[in-house]
């Protein structure tokens, strides 16, 4: 078991120094989530008002669509310098090589949004440092790097990799999109945590069947 | 020789089925009184998304079976059974919305129902993306699989999320009467027969499919072995 985690924590390593370095990452998925923020006002323009109901849906777009974004890269970058033979050369693993990449797409995604977060909060007037949100973006951000991890280690070998990744990805994370658009409405407008828990519950859920499975099931995606 | 008897009976039953399917749908099955003549497509509708599930689950037995015991078979089941899966589910949201539209007045609602039937689409289509953009051979055969599983498993999960979702919001129109309990004898009959003869035709043509596409895979493993020495 010490063995596995030294694995994930190496992996995890090497992607965060390779961020820090290149600042690949996190840069254009941010860059991305504010083009979204800034268009979707253009596009739906809410009054005052109406503000706070389409706020949720705006701000999970942009960090859905971003972290489309986010997640080709986190196997772009490997597959293009031949590193990803290399990782798979050395005698690790599979699930440790997927907790490994899983956990690096998750911190890039969570510095991407907590830099988003107080952008959104100025652009659209509202205050969204709620323990409430932050725990259903937590969550839901954990869905989106344990299921993406999987489809974009498949998506990379294939011809036209930017297009298959949103197809495989976006049908299959509806539940977690909805729970969180949801959720995230509940806790602008004020809601308690009963009004919020029945949707944390169904993000947790996938995050733990998306997490087993695709820890499963990596070894079948890169054998060779 | 007995392989070819099987399909033969399969094709003869099914396509003598659905002739019978049509001439009770618009000759021997009553009007519905409040649908009036517009219901009838339900004896279509219905069993097209009998034979997408069908499909989809034999999708998930393919793909289980082709990373399970690693044979060519499973994965063109797997194949087979989703190229036709798709084809009934979008002749299932086609039926489903030429009906809508004469009915509820709108050609489409974001109903549980609907909703998951577009999603589960959505996943196939994907599907079939990825089979014909992954490297041929034994990769695309394990993504696929890999894909085949996760399709199946999320779907459930997805009809349950859009149906608390649902429940957020007030419900705009009413589900359709037919598909109350008290569905009349007559049109109960009709729709297990229908049902029947759409099964016997998802059997032909999965019988169909999978031997074509085991003729392609032989086709292409001999013009890998022809091709290569000129190479």
């Amino acid at each position: 078991m010490t063995g596995f985690w030294s694995t994930v924590s190496a992996i995890l390593w090497k992607d965060i120094i390779a961020e820090l370095r290149g600042k690949d990452i996190v840069t254009s998925v941010l860059g991305f989530a504010i083009l979204s923020l800034v268009i979707f006002n253009f596009a739906l323009r809410p009054s005052p008002r109406l503000t706070p109901e389409v706020a949720p849906g705006i701000l999970w777009v942009a960090f859905t669509l971003a972290g489309v974004l986010g997640l080709t890269r986190a196997f772009v970058l490997e597959k293009d310098q031949g590193n990803l033979q290399g990782l798979l050369l050395t005698p690790t693993g599979r699930d440790a090589l997927y907790v490994g990449k899983m956990l690096a797409s998750l911190v890039f995604m969570l510095v991407a949004e907590v830099i988003l977060l107080p952008i959104f909060a100025i652009l659209f007037n509202i205050s969204p440092f709620q323990p409430g949100l932050l725990l259903v973006i937590f969550l839901a951000t954990v869905g989106f790097s344990a299921i993406g991890t999987l489809f974009s280690a498949m998506a990379v070998n294939t011809r036209s990799r930017e297009i298959m990744l949103p197809m495989l990805f976006l049908p299959v994370v509806v539940p977690v999109i909805i729970g969180a658009v949801v959720a995230s409405e509940a806790s602008l407008r004020g809601g308690g945590w009963t009004e919020m828990a029945q949707w944390m519950q169904l993000i947790l859920v996938f995050d733990i069947l998306a997490i087993l499975f695709s820890a499963f099931s990596f070894n079948y995606v890169l054998e060779d | 020789m007995s392989k070819s008897i099987i399909k033969a009976v399969l094709f003869v039953l099914s396509a003598g089925m659905m002739l019978l399917v049509l001439y009770l749908i618009f000759f021997w099955v009553p009007t519905e009184r409040n649908l009036g003549i517009s219901q009838r497509i339900f004896y279509y509708h219905v069993p097209m998304a009998w034979v997408g599930f069908l499909a989809f689950f034999f999708v998930l037995i393919g793909s289980v079976g082709y990373l399970w015991k690693r044979s060519e078979i499973w994965d063109q089941l797997a194949h087979s059974a989703a190229e036709i899966g798709v084809l009934f589910t979008t002749l299932m949201l086609t039926t489903g919305v030429l009906w809508a539209k004469p009915v509820w007045g709108v050609w489409w609602t974001w109903d549980p129902r609907l909703t998951t039937s577009l999603i589960l689409w959505l996943i196939y289509v994907a599907y079939l993306m990825l089979r014909a953009y992954a490297p041929a051979g034994e990769q695309r055969a394990r993504f696929a699989s890999v894909l085949g599983i996760v399709g199946f498993i999320d779907v459930p999960i997805v009809y349950l999320s859009i149906v608390w979702w649902r429940t957020v919001h007030p419900q705009v129109l009413v589900g359709p009467v037919a598909q109350s309990t008290d569905l009349d004898p007559a049109m109960r009959s009709l729709l297990m027969i229908s049902t029947l003869a759409f099964t016997l035709l998802f059997g032909y043509l999965l019988w169909e499919r999978v031997s074509i596409r085991s003729y392609e895979d032989k086709l292409d493993s001999l013009k890998g072995t022809f091709e290569s020495p000129l190479r």
